[in-house]
């Protein structure tokens, strides 16, 4: 693999854990903490919406966030073509 | 049957199951004994880092925490949670890749010093003891109650069990030993939760029924009736800036913990690395989600089976009278009215529940089978169990790999090598036992303590040690230095020598996000102004930054020419 492939692989691997950790501060940080009170106006069923986000929401995005992770990893490997992948 | 008869069925067949899959995975060599021979299936190792997280605190006290802090006991939900996307996005595939034996390991290969490693090896050693002490009391907890003998004598059985399979099978036993515990736990949870579910609003599955049943609306009026803010207030019992600093320390140490980093070290290649994180959080979740379900439900149930009933009527209660007998929950009628009442102010309180008993507590509240009860005492042993021993082995570890192998005698034999981790893993469960015995605050509490540490001396060193090629040894040490010296005397002081604490209040559970941010900013400072880190380190950046599994350039590196 040359250098520039490399690279190129490096940077295309930082901007998505950068973007994915973007969507999980806004869930979290922002979402669940900073926000919570005004989102608390909203209600999802029984449950004011900032609450709601902090101790549910939030985890099921954190679960999708790591899965969206290795998927798009194991395309940005094939399109570096990996001749190291064993399975 | 009884309760008793059960829990001594369920727990002993589970014991069995255990030191079976520890007896059927023995190791040898120490690449199995440390790191499981790098064999481990994504799944499999998902679920085993499951129990390793999810520990005492998790399964006995974070539902009855939340139970008490309402809104604000979402710090733990989110904080145990959040670390993971840390974990899976900034540190387990590097870590893989690496592919050594142990935290310290990478700290002090990245780092090209052996003051490193030793740092490193300091902090792994202090927070596993801190963590798994409390592991040792939940089982004491656990153990006293359902099988009515002393705490004490309940550490005890717990130690012995532990280092069977421990001992034996060093981490092939217990990542196997851990995929049993995890369905032992996540079953234990599940059942319970789910008939509670179904019994309070008739729709079994317990997130949806938080969610868009009324159970949480009367919740919150109960609460206001008797003086209580509502149940989904926020910032109730912590300030805003608290929960901020306590949730980002929470996640910070999550991706810090050395006892789950290396977890990610026994799968077989980067890609199983990255899904076994996926698998570990999804099986996470299952509990995590469930958790802020059952405890409304446990605390409706408490308040309308206690509150305004007269002594004699408790008494009658088959589990309140046990649970009385080990003084976790006790009446007491001040007013002398015959009634008890539960209120906010202590004074006029009448009703004290210790929040670990909530969880074990709430099959007997809502008058479930008596298997269930003897099911969830299990389930609180396979957490406690699963991650004591996932602690213990990298107390082992740490003295054995990278103190005796890596610094004092590195010709010793694979024989040699895993005799002394056998040997380190018996002087740590004594450790721990001592702990458990004479434990230095409660559950959730002291695990709390070990993230903050966590968060303020590992994460940094890591995530710079991958990210920024700049960072050098120099750097390194000051930066781990400063930020554990810094959490370990903020957290002390304000515990156990009354100490104010400072920055608007900041309590001793959040400064590990001050910690943290004291390293990375010690760290950044100190490498600038010092030599950069010399060419072959930036030849192995190179090489854990590109995509395959190939061998690093550091591996064959004689170790003597580094320092």
């Amino acid at each position: 693999m040359n250098n520039e492939d490399r690279h190129a692989y490096w940077r295309a691997n930082k901007a998505l854990i950068r973007n994915l950790l973007i969507v999980w501060g806004v869930v979290s940080i922002g979402c669940s903490i900073l926000f919570v009170q005004p989102l608390n106006l909203i209600r999802i069923g029984g449950l004011p919406f900032g609450f709601w986000m902090a101790q549910q929401g939030s985890i099921y995005i954190f679960v999708v966030l790591i899965f969206i992770y290795a998927i798009q990893m194991d395309k940005l490997d094939r399109k570096y073509n990996d001749s190291n992948r064993r399975d | 049957m009884s309760v008793e008869a059960w829990t001594t069925i369920l727990v002993i067949l589970s014991f069995i199951m255990y030191t079976y899959i520890g007896w059927r995975s023995r190791v040898r060599d120490s690449k199995g004994f440390f790191v499981a021979g790098q064999g481990i299936p994504a799944v499999a190792n998902g679920a085993a880092t499951a129990a390793d997280w999810m520990s005492a605190a998790s399964f006995i006290s974070m539902a009855g925490l939340i139970s008490v802090l309402g809104y604000d006991g979402s710090i733990y939900l989110m904080g145990w949670t959040g670390g993971y996307v840390l974990l899976a996005l900034l540190l387990a595939p590097y870590l893989r890749k690496f592919g050594k034996y142990t935290v310290p390991d990478f700290v002090g290969d990245r780092y090209y010093s052996t003051t490193a490693r030793l740092v490193a090896v300091v902090a792994a050693i202090f927070i596993s003891l801190t963590y798994v002490a409390g592991q040792m009391r939940g089982v004491g907890i656990v153990f006293s109650r359902f099988l009515q003998v002393d705490i004490n004598q309940g550490v005890i059985i717990g130690m012995i069990i532990v280092g069977f399979f421990a001992v034996l099978g060093g981490m092939k036993g217990i990542t196997w030993t851990q995929v049993a515990q995890y369905t032992v736990l996540i079953v234990a949870y599940l059942i319970p939760a789910i008939a509670l579910s179904f019994q309070l609003t008739g729709n079994p599955i317990p997130q949806l029924a938080f969610t868009f049943s009324d159970i949480v609306p009367q919740l919150n009026q109960i609460q206001l009736d008797l003086g209580f803010a509502e149940y989904t207030q926020p910032f109730t019992e912590k300030s805003m800036l608290d929960v901020l600093f306590i949730t980002i320390a929470l996640m910070v140490g999550t991706a810090g913990l050395p006892h789950v980093i290396v977890r990610f070290y026994t799968v077989t290649n980067i890609r199983a690395a990255r899904y076994s994180a996926g698998w570990a959080l999804l099986f996470i979740a299952i509990l995590y989600t469930t958790a802020p379900a059952l405890s409304t439900f446990a605390r409706y149930n408490l308040i309308n089976n206690l509150n305004g009933q007269t002594i004699e009527q408790v008494r009658q209660l088959d589990w309140a009278t046990k649970w009385e007998n080990t003084g976790l929950l006790t009446f007491e009628d001040k007013n002398a009215d015959g009634v008890l009442e539960l209120t906010p102010d202590p004074d006029t309180n009448e009703i004290n529940i210790d929040r670990d008993i909530i969880v074990l507590s709430t099959p007997e509240v809502a008058s479930l089978a008596p298997w269930v009860v003897g099911l969830v005492a299990a389930g609180g042993l396979a957490a406690a169990l699963s991650t004591a021993s996932g602690l213990l082995l990298v107390i082992s570890s740490s003295v054995a790999h990278d103190i005796y192998y890596r610094l004092i005698n590195p010709r010793a034999s694979e024989t040699k090598r895993v005799m002394v981790g056998r040997i380190m893993v018996g002087f740590a469960i004594a450790i721990a036992g001592y702990f458990g015995i004479n434990p230095p605050g409660f559950v959730a509490q002291v695990v709390a303590f070990a993230f903050g540490l966590a968060a303020a001396s590992f994460f940094p060193v890591i995530i710079l040690g991958i990210f920024d090629g700049r960072t050098n040894r120099e750097g390194a040490i000051a930066g781990m230095v400063a930020g554990l010296a810094f959490t370990a005397y903020y957290i002390i002081a304000v515990n156990f020598y009354g100490m104010e604490p400072w920055l608007f209040g900041i309590s001793a559970e959040g400064i590990g996000t001050i910690g943290m941010i004291i390293n990375f900013a010690v760290t950044l400072i100190v490498s600038r102004l010092t030599p950069p880190p010399p060419l072959e380190i930036q030849t192995m950046l190179e090489n854990l930054r590109s995509p395959g599994n190939e061998p690093l350039a550091l591996e064959e590196m004689d170790e003597e020419h580094l320092d």
